[in-house]
C-alpha cells in the first residue's frame, strides 16, 4: 500500500527561541524529481528529518497516506551528507537494513548484487567500508538506500563534499532511482545541480517555503525574491 | 635491594623450568579470570549498550552508580560473595564456597562494573554517530544495541581487557572466597600473597614479574586478534 | 564473533564446572586452619601421608584462629586446627564442634630486633619483657587479627595490666595481618613482635630480628582440632572428617607431626600421650 502522499500541516520546528522552520504546509505526491533548494541554513536538512521522521516537529502535523508509523518508516529512506559507514564489508552495509526488514537469505543476496552492481561497487563488495573513498561511499549509501527498494528517498546534500566525477556518478544513480519508480526528494544549495535534476523546485529561506514551482518556471522567472536574489547570486541577508 | 636483582633470575628460572605445579598455578589463574571475563563481558556489554541507547528514567543515576562501582574494593565483594556462598548464606547450599567457581563468580562481580562503564562511554560515542543512520534504516533500539556492539568491537576489547587487568590481579577477594587452597584454588595472586608472608619476597617478586608477563601476553594476544578483523586503513 | 565467542566461554565454563565436579566426587574435606601452621610448611609435610593412607584429600584454608571458628560456626569446613583453647570450648560448648582434642604444641617467641632497644634480652617473664617494651615505648607489632597469636600476646598484656591499645599508632602497631606479614612488618620497622616458633623458623626475611625471650611456661602454645558438629552443619563430611581428627591423634598421625623440621629443628610436638581424651560423640 502506498504512502504518498507525504502531508505537511502547519509544521513548526524551534529550538533555542528561533523557529527553525516556520509554519510549512505542503504534499509531497509520488512523481516527478523534488529539489529542495536553498541557501546553507535556510532549513533544508532539518526539512527533511522532519519529513524523514527523524525529527518530530514542534507544532503541526507530518503525515503519510493511510500507513501506520512502522509501515510507513519500512517504505522510506534518506541518503545523508556524510552517511555512516558501517564498520563491515561493502556488501555487509547493504545487507544490513534489507536484515531489518526481514527479507530472507536468497532474496537479499539477489537484491545486494542487484544494487551493487547498479552503483558500480560489484568489485568492491568485501571491501570494509570504512576505506572506501568519499565517492564510493556515497554510491554505498545509495545503493543501501536503493536495496530497500523504497517508496520514497530523501537525500541531503549526497555530493557537497564530492568533486565533479563523483558527483556526476551520484546524479547518475540518482537519475535511475527515480526511473525505476522512486519518488525523489533532494536537498542542495548547487544552483547547476538544481538545474540538471530538478523536475519540481522547492525554494525555502529561513525556514519558510517561499515558492515551489515547476524547475522551467522556476528557473526562468522566480516569483519570491528571495529566490530571484539566489538565482542571481545575490547574498541573502 | 639483592631481591629484586633475585626475583628477575628466579622468575627467569620459573619460565624456563616449567614445574608442573607453577604451571598449574598459571592456568588455574588463567581459566579462573577468563572465564570471570567472559561471564561478565556477556552481561556487561549489553547493559553498557542499553545505558548508551535507552533513555529511562534514572538512567543518570544508573551511570553514576556503574562508574562509582568501578573502584568496588575486591576485598568488600570477597566478603559479599562469601556471605551468600557461605552454608549459613543464601547459596549455601550449593556448596560453592572455596571453589574456583566462586572465585569467578566474585571475579566476575568485581570486573563488570567496569566493562560496563567502559563499553558504556565507547558505546555513547557510536551511538551519536549512528543514531540517525540506523534510525533511517529502521533499526529499533533492540537492532542498534546489537549493531553498537558488533561495530564497536574493536575498541570494545579494550574494555574487556580492562576487566581482565583486574580480574587476574586483585587478591582480596579470591582469597576470601577461594582460600588459597593449594591445587584447588591457589592462583597467582594469593601465591604471591602467601609467599610474601613466609617472607620469600624474592620468590614472590619473581611469581609478580611473571604475573605481569602473563598479563603482557594476554593483552598482545587480544589487540593481535582485533587487529586481525580491523580494516588496515583508518 | 558473538557466537565464537560465546561458545569459548561455554565451553571454558563446562570445563571448570565438570572440573569442579570430579573433584567434588572425589573424597575431600575443607580444613580451616591458622597462617601460623600454614607458613611453616607442617601441612605439606603431614598431609600427603594422610591423604596417602586415607584416600581422603584435605583441603586446607588458612585464615586467623578467631576466622576459623568464624567459617566453623558457618558451616563453611570440616575441621578446624587452631589454637585458643578458650574459644575452642566455646564453640563445642555452643553446639558447632564435637569434641575439642590437643593435637601439638610449640612455643611462642618474643622477637626484635638484635640491637634490643627495650633491653629484654634474657629476661625469663614474657609478660615483664612487654612491660619493658612498653615501658620504653619502643614500637611493638601486634597482629591485631583476633587470630589465636594475637589472643595469646593480649593475655601477656593483661598479665602486667597494660592496655597497649591507649598507644595504639604510637609504638604499638596493629598489622591486622596473618603471622608472616608481621614479621614482614616487625622486620622493616625494627620492632618486637610475638611470633610461633614454627613460622619462625620458616620465614625467610627475618633481617635484624632475633629470639629474645623463649621458654616461658606462658608462652605455652597449644594447637586442638575439633570436628565440626554434622547434627548443627549436616552437609559436614562426617566419616571423613572423623577419620582425620582420628588420624592427627593416632600415633602415625603424631609421629608425621613429630618428624616435621625446619632447618633441621623440630617445631611442632606431638601431644603428651595419653592426654587424649576419649572422642565424645554425640
Amino acid at each position: 500500500m502506498a504512502i504518498l502522499p507525504l502531508r505537511l500541516d502547519r509544521v513548526c520546528y524551534r529550538a533555542g527561541g528561533h523557529d527553525l522552520i516556520a509554519d510549512i504546509s505542503l504534499d509531497i505526491s509520488a512523481g516527478a524529481k523534488t529539489l529542495l533548494l536553498g541557501a546553507n541554513g535556510a532549513g533544508k536538512s532539518l526539512l527533511l528529518r522532519l519529513c524523514h521522521g527523524l525529527l518530530g516537529p514542534s507544532s503541526g502535523t507530518v503525515r503519510w497516506r493511510g500507513a501506520d508509523a512502522d509501515q510507513a518508516r519500512r517504505r522510506q529512506t534518506m541518503v545523508f551528507q556524510s552517511p555512516v559507514m558501517l564498520r563491515r564489508s561493502v556488501r555487509a552495509n547493504v545487507a544490513y537494513g534489507l536484515k531489518l526488514r526481514g527479507i530472507g537469505r536468497v532474496a537479499r543476496a539477489e537484491r545486494i548484487d542487484t544494487a551493487l552492481s547498479d552503483t558500480g561497487l560489484t568489485a568492491l563488495a568485501d571491501r570494509p567500508a570504512r576505506v572506501l573513498s568519499g565517492g564510493e561511499r556515497q554510491r554505498l549509501a545509495l545503493a543501501r538506500a536503493w536495496a530497500l527498494a523504497p517508496e520514497i528517498l530523501f537525500l541531503d546534500e549526497p555530493t557537497a563534499n564530492l568533486d565533479p566525477g563523483a558527483t556526476a556518478a551520484v546524479e547518475a544513480i540518482v537519475e535511475q532511482i527515480h526511473r525505476a519508480g522512486t519518488k525523489i526528494v533532494m536537498a542542495t544549495h548547487d544552483l547547476g545541480q538544481a538545474r540538471r535534476l530538478a523536475d519540481e523546485v522547492l525554494f525555502l529561506d529561513r525556514g519558510r517555503v517561499t515558492e515551489r514551482a515547476e524547475a522551467a518556471a522556476f528557473f526562468a522567472g522566480p516569483a519570491s525574491d528571495p529566490a530571484a536574489a539566489f538565482l542571481e547570486g545575490r547574498l541573502l541577508w | 635491594m639483592a631481591d629484586i636483582g633475585t626475583a628477575f633470575g628466579l622468575a627467569l628460572k620459573l619460565i624456563v623450568t616449567v614445574e608442573p605445579e607453577f604451571l598449574g598455578i598459571v592456568a588455574r589463574s588463567l581459566a579462573i579470570s577468563l572465564s570471570a571475563v567472559v561471564i561478565a563481558a556477556l552481561i556487561a556489554l549489553p547493559l553498557g549498550a542499553v545505558l548508551a541507547v535507552y533513555r529511562f528514567p534514572g538512567r543518570p543515576a544508573a551511570i553514576v552508580l556503574v562508574n562509582a562501582l568501578m573502584g568496588l574494593p575486591p576485598v568488600f565483594v570477597g566478603l559479599m560473595v562469601y556471605l551468600m556462598l557461605s552454608r549459613a548464606g543464601p547459596l549455601g547450599f550449593m556448596g560453592m564456597l572455596f571453589t574456583p567457581g566462586a572465585m569467578i563468580l566474585a571475579q566476575s562481580v568485581l570486573v563488570a562494573p567496569i566493562v560496563i562503564a567502559l563499553a558504556h562511554r565507547i558505546l555513547r560515542d557510536l551511538y551519536e554517530e549512528y543514531q540517525e543512520q540506523l534510525c533511517s534504516f529502521g533499526a529499533r533500539p533492540a537492532d542498534m544495541i546489537w549493531t553498537l556492539l558488533w561495530d564497536g568491537r574493536l575498541s570494545l576489547v579494550t574494555a574487556v581487557m580492562a576487566g581482565f587487568g583486574r580480574a587476574s590481579a586483585e587478591v582480596g577477594a579470591v582469597l576470601i572466597v577461594g582460600g588459597n587452597i593449594a591445587h584447588v584454588t591457589r592462583v597467582m595472586t594469593t601465591t604471591i600473597a602467601l609467599e610474601t608472608s613466609k617472607g620469600n619476597l624474592a620468590l614472590a617478586l619473581a611469581l609478580g614479574i611473571v604475573l605481569v608477563l602473563i598479563a603482557v601476553g594476554v593483552n598482545a594476544g587480544a589487540i593481535l586478534l582485533a587487529g586481525l578483523s580491523a580494516p588496515r586503513r583508518k | 564473533m558473538v557466537s565464537r565467542g560465546l561458545r569459548t566461554a561455554l565451553s571454558i565454563v563446562m570445563a571448570l564446572a565438570t572440573a569442579h565436579a570430579t573433584t567434588a566426587g572425589e573424597r575431600f574435606i575443607t580444613l580451616a586452619s591458622t597462617t601460623s601452621t600454614e607458613n611453616s610448611g607442617l601441612f605439606d609435610h603431614i598431609l600427603p601421608r594422610f591423604e596417602q593412607d586415607s584416600g581422603i584429600q584435605v583441603r586446607v584454608v588458612a585464615v586467623g584462629t578467631g576466622q576459623a571458628i568464624r567459617l566453623a560456626r558457618n558451616g563453611d569446613a570440616d575441621v578446624i586446627l587452631v589454637h585458643h583453647r578458650e574459644s575452642e570450648e566455646r564453640l563445642v560448648a555452643d553446639g558447632h564442634a564435637l569434641a575439642r582434642h590437643d593435637v601439638m604444641f610449640n612455643d611462642f617467641l618474643v622477637v626484635g630486633p638484635d640491637r634490643d632497644p627495650a633491653g629484654i634480652a634474657g629476661l625469663a617473664d614474657a609478660a615483664a619483657a612487654l612491660a619493658r617494651i612498653a615501658e620504653s615505648s619502643s614500637v611493638f607489632v601486634s597482629r591485631g587479627d583476633d587470630s589465636g597469636t594475637h589472643m595469646a600476646e593480649r593475655a601477656l598484656w593483661v598479665a602486667v595490666d597494660v592496655t597497649p591499645d591507649a598507644a595504639s599508632g604510637d609504638w604499638y602497631r596493629e598489622v591486622g595481618a596473618g603471622m608472616g606479614a608481621t614479621l614482614n612488618t616487625a622486620a622493616a620497622l625494627d620492632a618486637y613482635t610475638l611470633a610461633d616458633r614454627g613460622t619462625w623458623l620458616a620465614f625467610a626475611n627475618k633481617d635484624a630480628l632475633t629470639v629474645l625471650i623463649e621458654g616461658d611456661p606462658a608462652l605455652f602454645n597449644r594447637y586442638g582440632v575439633l570436628m565440626v558438629n554434622p547434627a548443627r552443619h549436616p552437609h559436614v563430611k562426617a566419616s571423613a572428617a572423623r577419620a582425620f581428627v582420628d588420624w592427627l591423634l593416632s600415633p602415625p598421625g603424631q609421629a608425621a607431626i613429630a618428624s616435621f623440621r625446619i632447618d633441621g629443628q623440630a617445631s611442632f610436638f606431638p601431644n603428651p600421650a595419653p592426654a587424649r581424651e576419649p572422642p565424645r560423640r554425640q
